[in-house]
């Protein structure tokens, strides 16, 4: 009888990605691996990759098969007890609507970034890894696109979101976000997206998500944030190992590495002004404040890591600081822009309680009140007669981020921050310093800019007016848009409450 | 500073995406109200270059603006004027053309007396 000894953990990983890095002999390694030299990045040794999780097939396959179950059954449960009836109030949905159009296709451009990456990285470590990340993102849009279908059977807004996400005037800026890290190399790929966005910004983008889902009564999402973060923990450590890796590797990498970490961090912090809104305005009971998230997980966790990877001496982002103090504003600002462009929007917007803005004035003592109120209350005056504020005009957008230009100059938030260039005699406008240097590095790439104003005017959206553009959108006019209040989601959440206290009296 | 890119020639492959050219006779053109947050940010509209100034602020600048309480009380012969970052005093009766506005610049005004309530 022969006593096959079996493998630990560590020895099935290398038995299995032992000879994945095999050097070729048909064809030159140079000519199977085209990506990976062009940007200037240099490797000298790509086995110094440590791989902490080293997690093998068949026990990925395990375990996430074991979170698919848990998962399904929870959606189960509560497509059974009616969950969407036991949410905080329908004005929540709203939240799942932008995450859906939003979000979630980023996952399937994640899920796309990471195959590329996968296959065209040397060695053998990182290809496992992003290979594992890239299935993990597939998995990721699907269980959230499984999980919110259960609202789109009640609500209204949720039913085109990929067609939305090609078209759409606010998608452009998540879409764009990608697609600048995806039509880059994969050492860029990596350190936008598995560094800076899953290591630095993460947090800030699922923590509120969930937990204001869990605040707001919606079990399901909540247990899709569960499912899929411990796949973030998988990403961030990828995230982490890659910027180590490449700083280790080779000290003429540090110059390229760190305004790719400065470029990274502030298109990050400009997409991630949708989330600080959702947590400031769409949650009717909220969490905490955008400012508040924004203290803990960037001013404080990533402080601590930016003073660990000073070492390998790579700064804090450029504009770290402007970012910082543009949290106590961004939110506000955002809300804003869409209040008055919703009607061109598939999700409903409203205005602030008086509640809810006594508790903006709590968490934003230094800036609420003064600038952002009044502006409020105006409109609220508006509304009650009869004049609620849709902006007529179109508006002008950042080169760069794509995002409508509202942001103001870095210390006077009453002045809207323009700046502009030229290249090759065209004029360019941008909302920042820091989306004007990232165009100022590659014009070329940014000239090409699919902006959505422009090309709206240019005639390539369905027609001149709002409506033919709408209709190219696949936005259902009076049903998708426009506020929460007078909208069919408001009729429904109110039937049914009707119908319960009725059943209760 | 130039593309990292991986085809050599990729600049002569790419080219920007929203030139005059592309317009059908227009050009694009920026207009902002300062002290005036109650829109969010500068509007944009496609205008023909052969328009007069004065026909830009009565047709168009006018009544995009006229949701906001102080629009009505514009006098527009003490609006202060910056075009592409430079203070003007534009002939109303002249092309935009002639007044220096060309393909996406920026037209900003400040309307003296009239500053918003604080916030607006």
């Amino acid at each position: 009888m022969s006593a096959t000894k079996k493998l630990g953990l560590r020895q099935r990983y290398e038995h299995m990605t032992r000879g994945l890095d095999w050097e070729t002999t048909y064809q030159p390694m140079d000519k199977v691996f085209p990506y990976d030299e062009f940007e200037g990045i240099k490797i000298k040794d790509w086995s110094a990759w440590e791989d902490p999780f080293r997690l093998t097939m068949d026990s990925y396959w395990k375990f996430q098969a074991e979170k698919e179950r848990k998962l399904y059954a929870v959606i189960d449960s509560f497509a059974q007890n009616n969950g969407q009836t036991q949410v905080s109030d329908a004005r929540y949905v709203n939240v799942l609507k932008l995450f859906l159009t939003g979000v979630s296709p980023l996952e399937y451009a994640a899920h796309r970034g990471f195959a590329f990456t996968g296959r065209h990285l040397r060695g053998s470590g990182t290809r496992v890894a992003c290979q594992m990340q890239s299935i993990d993102e597939l998995r990721h849009i699907q269980t959230q696109i499984h999980t919110i279908s259960h609202y789109n059977k009640f609500f209204d807004g949720m039913s085109e979101f990929p067609h939305q996400h090609d078209r759409v005037w606010y998608l452009s800026v998540p879409k764009s976000f990608f697609d600048d890290a995806r039509t880059a190399g994969p050492f860029e790929f990596m350190i936008a997206v598995g560094f800076s966005f899953e290591y630095v910004l993460t947090n800030l983008l699922f923590v509120p998500f969930m937990s204001g889902a869990a605040y707001n009564g919606d079990m399901s999402t909540v247990t899709f944030g569960f499912s899929a973060q411990s796949d973030e923990s998988r990403h961030m450590t990828l995230g982490i190992e890659v910027i180590k890796f490449l700083l280790e590797q080779h000290p003429d990498n540090l110059p390229i590495v760190q305004r790719w970490v400065d470029k990274w961090f502030w298109r990050g912090h400009r997409l991630l002004g949708i989330v600080a809104m959702m947590m400031d305005y769409m949650l009717p009971k909220p969490v905490m404040s955008w400012k508040e998230a924004w203290d803990i997980y960037f001013v404080e966790a990533g402080g601590a890591l930016f003073k660990d990877l000073g070492r390998y001496g790579l700064k804090m982002p450029k504009f770290a600081d402007v970012a910082t103090a543009e949290a106590e504003h961004i939110s506000h600002q955002n809300w804003c822009t869409f209040y008055q462009y919703c009607h061109a929007a598939p999700f409903h917007t409203w205005l602030p309680s008086a509640e809810h803005m006594d508790w903006l004035s709590e968490k934003y003592p230094n800036t609420f009140d003064k600038y952002y109120r009044p502006r409020f209350e105006l409109w609220a005056e508006q509304a009650k007669e009869g004049k609620r504020f849709y902006n007529p005009s179109l508006v002008q957008l950042c080169q760069c981020c794509q995002i409508p230009m509202v942001y103001t100059e870095p210390g006077d938030p009453e002045t809207i921050c323009f700046r502009s260039t030229e290249f090759k005699g065209q004029k360019y406008h941008f909302c920042s310093d820091g989306c004007m240097e990232i165009f100022q590095h590659e014009p070329e790439k940014y000239v090409q800019a699919w902006l959505p104003v422009q090309q709206i005017f240019q005639g390539n959206c369905g027609g001149p007016t709002i409506p033919d553009v709408l209709n190219w959108y696949k936005i259902n006019f009076g049903v998708d848009n426009l506020d929460y209040v007078g909208s069919p989601d408001e009729a429904t959440w109110n039937a049914w409450h009707a119908d319960k206290l009725k059943a209760a009296s | 500073m130039a593309v990292t890119a991986i085809t050599p020639d990729y600049e002569a492959k790419t080219g920007p995406r929203d030139t005059q050219a592309s317009y059908h006779g227009n050009i694009l053109v920026y207009v902002h109200w300062e002290e005036h947050l109650f829109f969010c940010a500068a509007l944009a509209f496609p205008l023909p270059p052969g328009m007069p100034f004065g026909a830009l602020v009565s047709e168009v600048i006018a009544p995009n603006y006229a949701a906001h309480p102080d629009a009505a009380k514009i006098d527009w012969s003490k609006v202060e004027w910056v075009i592409d970052g430079e203070k003007v005093t534009p002939d109303f009766n002249a092309s935009l053309e002639a007044n220096g506005i060309g393909h996406k610049s920026l037209i900003r005004f400040w309307t003296p007396g009239l500053n918003g309530k604080a916030g607006h």
